[in-house]
């Protein structure tokens, strides 16, 4: 075990700290977040400015347009760019982290040449149709309906948790082919232009007030046979290609903003004042703040195994499970103790400029978290994955 | 970076698991408790080993080998359940030349010594140093352990000793190997857990197949699996602040109990923080790893695990018994919320 970096590693940051250092102070104010045109410039501009410095699909294969970077270099990446501010994936998720990877592997040479370097560059955004209201944590027992008519599937059913539905391009689409195969053999992955005739797209409102997230509706939608990847009937197991590439490095800008964030809230209750002394004086309260930095400190040393075990052999390790339920569970521990402190301040979301005192992206972030055990297979999932596939307790099926 | 085991360290676990497994099965484990808890024997198989001179300089007859290679064993001690004074025999490897050797921390009133019946002498720290004491100096009144794998006795009055050395690093030492124990408990209670929801059947199905039980075997394998990465982590900050010897206290001790260190304290420079982080960070989530899961493998063996017969206790009263030493769960918070 080693955890100190190579010498090519440490050049490798200084590299891009000295180019983020350049860059950042260019970019000027982020776009409010209900602004969607301008955010889609804001994400895509900034994978442009990535491609240009060589940064895009830094894990991507040199021989896909990508960087070839090692799973460490990947996450010497993710933590410089979160240390210095730099702008978040955001809508390029699906594209970098799902879609392409998925390409990568199972598309046809014209499909890759097709979508690969747009992807790279900013040019097409991707978002993610596998989700319906009947098939949530049982994914497989999706409905939404293909039926092949000469050239063309013909789709018709309804996808939900969309993320950026309204201002993609391109739509990852799992659809029903064969309805009397079982669940898992009569499934479709399929490009979807999200221009075609008969999509629907409609944003949801989450409890955060935010609306991020879409439902699409197909109604007799005309895909071309040419945008299936991989066999048809075969697409969950195209789709369980693209999950593996969810573990591993998925949540690291999440959790190295989570650390800024309880040092942020450290200095909040240092300045709130009760009964003339200051929140940190309370015992309670300061060991708390102790004990969320261990579990967060012990989470990043986890993710570093993890992604030692990725470097070594290909795929993350089994921590992946295990990162996503305990981060869960702390995250919202940590919502708490920001309550305890704010106490009727956490009525208000805070105005920007007031966010230092009142708090306000901590109010924010009570309701945030609550997805964190929701988005990306459920607690109660992780379990069952960590019950079944490593622990070896018999299924429940 | 390659924060995975290397392949000489999978070879040192498999080796001291297959020591255990040969040496300290659960029948024999359970009869040391009769003895006091070491079989001199067996404890002479550990030594030779290398299980207490890991540290020591291979020029000087030691196995050469760092912080992060004893946590690794330490870990698969914690795991077969081994008792006797482990910890403070490896300590005290470099400075006595006892066989088995107790440590504490010199408490302000009487203290209790753990394994009183079977240690050639005991190490003590205080602020001003590291002193011996010889067993037969000790007067011991018979006291009834929680755990029978740590039997306890009542000193009224510790000898002063004789110095053996300086007390720098040494309570984050202690508290790093008792951590490694503790995370072998907690991986013990857990294979145990499931292995029994694996095997036992209600409602015409193994237990572990309904969800109730498997989420719990999960947040098992959860919980030890993070102490796991913060255990890992702090031997390789050992390593790379502390190296594997005793050195001269470098500036200021690192004897901490009832004192929080300041991070702006000039002693406080930041290899010294790094350290103190990462050493108690495992310490916390160790300890409630093994806590947690000894609770929780006593529940799912149901009537069972609240009987003697059943080894889920062992684990529980293990960890019990090794969380109360250098500095209480809350200090080490305090040490780490100086730092946030």
């Amino acid at each position: 075990m080693d955890i100190r970096f190579t010498a090519d590693e440490v050049a490798f940051r200084d590299q891009l700290r000295d180019w983020l250092t350049d860059v950042l102070p260019t970019l000027g104010d982020p776009p409010d977040s209900d602004d969607w045109p301008a955010r889609r410039e804001w994400d895509t501009g900034w994978q442009r400015m990535l491609y240009d410095a060589g940064y895009a699909g830094i894990n991507w294969p040199s021989e896909f347009g990508g960087r070839g970077s090692t799973p460490t270099e990947h996450l010497i990446f993710l933590e410089e760019t979160t240390r210095m501010g730099a702008p978040y994936v955001g809508m390029n998720f699906v594209g970098q982290l799902h879609a392409g990877p998925t390409l990568i592997l199972e598309a046809t040479p014209e499909q890759q040449a097709r979508h690969l370097p747009a992807m790279l560059k900013g040019e097409e955004v991707w978002c993610q149709g596998f989700s319906e209201p009947n098939a949530g944590s049982d994914l497989a027992s999706l409905s939404t309906r293909a039926i092949r008519d000469g050239n063309h599937y013909v789709v018709t059913g309804q996808k939900i948790w969309t993320s950026f539905g309204h201002v993609a391009d391109y739509c990852e689409l799992l659809v029903r082919t064969d309805p009397d195969a079982p669940k898992h053999r009569g499934i479709t992955w399929l490009i979807c232009p999200m221009d075609l005739p008969g999509i629907e797209v409609r944003p949801i409102t989450t409890v955060a007030g935010s609306s991020e997230f879409c439902e699409v509706f197909f109604d007799e939608v005309r895909i071309p046979v040419e945008n299936r990847v991989g066999d048809e009937n075969d697409g969950w197991r195209v789709a369980m290609v693209t999950f593996s590439f969810e573990r591993g490095t998925a949540f690291i800008s999440e959790l190295l903003g989570t650390m800024n964030q309880l040092a942020d809230m450290a200095d909040v209750a240092r300045n709130i004042c009760r009964n003339g002394s200051s929140a940190w004086d309370d015992d309670e309260i300061r060991r708390e703040f102790g004990r969320l930095q261990v579990e967060y400190d012990a989470l990043w040393a986890l993710t570093k195994r993890v992604v030692s075990q990725a470097q070594r052999t290909g795929m993350p390790g089994p921590g992946g499970s295990v990162f996503k339920l305990y981060y869960a569970d702390v995250k919202k521990r940590m919502a708490e103790l920001a309550h305890r402190l704010l106490e009727r301040e956490a009525l208000v979301f805070g105005d920007e400029a007031g966010d230092e005192q009142t708090g306000g992206d901590m109010v924010a972030s009570r309701l945030y978290v609550l997805s964190l055990s929701i988005a990306a297979g459920t607690s109660e999932i992780q379990r069952n994955i960590i019950g079944e596939r490593i622990l070896g307790l018999p299924k429940e099926r | 970076m390659d924060f995975e085991l290397t392949e000489d360290q999978v070879a040192l676990c498999d080796g001291i698991r297959d020591l255990c497994q040969g040496r300290f099965d659960i029948d024999t484990v359970r009869g040391l408790a009769d003895c006091g808890g070491v079989d001199r024997r067996l404890w002479a198989e550990l030594a030779e080993t290398g299980v207490f001179s890991l540290l020591v300089p291979e020029d000087e007859g030691g196995v050469g080998l760092g912080w992060a290679e004893a946590g690794l064993v330490f870990e698969q001690l914690g795991r077969a359940l081994v008792p006797g004074p482990l910890v403070g025999s490896l300590l005290a490897a470099e400075v006595v030349d006892d066989a088995v050797v107790g440590f504490i921390e010199r408490p302000t009133g009487p203290a209790l010594v753990e394994y009183p019946d079977v240690i050639d002498a005991l190490l003590v720290l205080d602020g001003d140093g590291v002193w011996r004491v010889d067993a037969a100096e000790l007067s011991i009144d018979a006291a009834h352990s929680v755990d029978p794998l740590t039997p306890v006795g009542r000193v009224d009055v510790l000898p002063q000793g004789e110095a053996v050395g300086g007390c720098y690093g040494w309570a984050n030492r202690a508290v790093f190997l008792c951590s490694a124990l503790q995370v072998g408990l907690a991986t013990g209670a857990r294979e145990l857990a499931v292995s029994y929801a694996q095997e036992r059947q209600q409602f015409g199905k193994p237990i572990g197949q309904f969800q109730a039980v498997k989420h719990m075997c999960a947040d098992m394998y959860s919980r030890e699996e993070v102490a796991r990465a913060a255990l890992y982590y702090a031997g390789c900050v050992m390593d790379a602040t502390m190296g594997p010897g005793l050195p001269a206290n470098p500036g200021g001790d690192l004897y901490f109990h009832g004192c929080t260190i300041d991070p702006h304290d000039a002693r406080g420079d930041h290899e010294h923080r790094e350290l103190v982080r990462a050493v108690s960070g495992a310490r916390i989530l160790a300890a409630e790893a093994a806590d947690h899961n000894g609770k929780d493998c006593v529940q799912i063996h149901g009537g069972m695990g609240f009987t003697w017969e059943i080894d889920a206790h062992l684990y529980l009263k293990r960890a019990w018994a090794l969380t109360p030493c250098f500095g209480s769960l809350d200090e080490h918070a305090e040490r780490i919320a100086a730092m946030v």
